[in-house]
């Protein structure tokens, strides 16, 4: 591999359909074409929100990936998106067609709200709280291509296991569940504390009946699984909210705006969460960094018509 | 609820003997669940199984797996490092 030659041209001349077209490479990004450093060679990058695709359309893009990459390969991206690698700029227009036909979009780069990320939740997963997959959908539908100062990463994670790293997004939101116990139903067995692997619950010596500190519980849903009985069962559900982290070369631990916040206030967190970074953010920031200037409590602040008072666990019970 | 406090009360009574009894200490996950659901497969409706499990993994895990399932754990019992559960197949 060449590791240091590259093809510098960023404009050139297209003649497709019988007419002449200027492309400007650089203009592409925003429509999910990225130069490659190979001279006239494009990755595609194609929008699949969660990272999930319907096995007859991926039979489609397969046939069209193989048939538009001058090396017959495809790249899973690390946010779940389809890459065709090695397309020929002056094929753009009947791969796109063709990608239409089969109802396959082509995502975007640049400052903008991404397709969104998710693991597979609680649809099939067991340690799942949330709906991921849907949540990811609807905010592709709502929320893609909104413009930002620089690209805007979301990402739902069904569980505290964080499969889909909400601490590193723009913005994540990741499921847990709030247990309640209830002493009537409850025999003692004492399996609720073996499954608690965060030591939130403890055995009564005498009666085997759980004592619960909730400063521990992390709201991961095991007990409530476990319980043979039902004593524990879930109180309510809801996302953390976590803003402003980031990879990269110089990475972001998201801040924590808000937790047990329900899937219905989803949309309006996204939509007063970028309205407050195009306010207060400048063009070239990540929230981020936005926040480390700004502060986080002027976030939570404008947040707070959104989500009000759910935001906090209930610590007090025992 | 008072429906619920039978069910528990039955969960606590020692008296349900099992149909059959399976020991899985030292079987690890997820084999322990093939194990006990390949047992309740064999099993009737309303039959009871015993299995014997590790503390730890095993029974964070069986326990679960076998609600999961839609069957119901009415027995519990902890003796020294593992537990001896009922299942009674639903
Ligand atoms: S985050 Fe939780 S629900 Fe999502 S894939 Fe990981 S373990 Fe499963
Ligand atoms: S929700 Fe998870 S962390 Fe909290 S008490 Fe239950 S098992 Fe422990
Ligand atoms: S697992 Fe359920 S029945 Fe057993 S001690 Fe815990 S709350 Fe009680």
């Amino acid at each position: 591999m060449d590791r240091f030659i590259e093809d510098k041209t960023t404009k050139v001349k297209v003649d497709y359909e019988g007419a002449e077209h200027k492309v400007d490479f650089n203009d592409l990004k925003t429509g999910g074409f990225i130069k490659q450093r190979q001279k006239d060679l494009f990755t595609v990058r194609l929008r699949c929100p969660g990272g999930r695709m319907p096995t007859d359309k991926l039979v489609e893009v397969s046939k069209l990936a193989h048939k538009y990459s001058k090396k017959g390969v495809v790249h899973f991206s690390f946010r779940q998106s389809l890459e065709i690698l090695y397309v020929d700029y002056r094929e753009f227009t009947p791969l796109v067609k063709e990608l239409e036909a089969i109802g396959m979009k082509v995502a975007s780069c640049g400052p903008r709200v991404r397709v969104p990320t998710a693991c597979g939740g609680c649809e099939y997963n067991p340690n799942g709280l949330t709906d991921t997959q849907g949540l990811a959908r609807m905010v592709d539908e709502k929320f893609f291509g909104t413009p930002t100062h620089h690209k805007f990463k979301i990402s739902f994670s069904g569980c505290p296991i964080d499969c889909a790293r909400t601490r590193g997004m723009d913005l994540g939101f990741q499921g847990l569940v709030e247990p309640e116990w209830e002493e009537p139903t409850c025999t003692g067995c004492t399996i609720c504390s073996e499954a608690c692997k965060e030591d939130a619950i403890e055995s009564d010596p005498d009666t085997g009946k759980p004592i619960f500190s909730p400063d521990k519980c992390i709201y991961c849903g095991d007990c409530i699984r476990a319980c043979p009985t039902g004593a524990w069962r879930a109180k309510r559900y809801g996302h953390t909210i976590r803003v402003g982290g980031k990879h990269g070369r110089h990475p972001i631990d998201a801040e924590e705006v808000a937790t047990f916040v329900p899937d219905e206030k989803i949309p309006d967190v996204i939509e007063k969460t970028v309205e407050w970074y195009m306010a207060k953010g400048i063009r070239g920031e990540r929230i981020g960094t936005t926040l480390a200037r700004v502060g986080v409590e002027d976030l939570k602040k404008a947040l707070e018509p959104v989500i009000g008072e759910i935001a906090a666990p209930e610590k007090e019970r025992t | 609820m008072s429906e619920a406090k039978t069910e528990a009360a039955k969960a606590a009574s020692p008296d349900i003997s099992p149909d059959i009894s399976i020991d899985l200490r030292g079987t690890l996950c997820p084999m322990n669940f093939v194990k006990t659901k390949l047992e309740l497969e064999a099993m009737e409706t309303g039959q009871v199984l015993e299995v014997v499990l590790d503390s730890g993994e095993p029974i964070q895990n069986v326990p679960k797996s076998i609600k999961e399932e839609g069957h119901k754990i009415v027995d519990v019992k902890r003796e020294d490092d593992h537990f001896r559960i009922k299942v009674k197949k639903c």
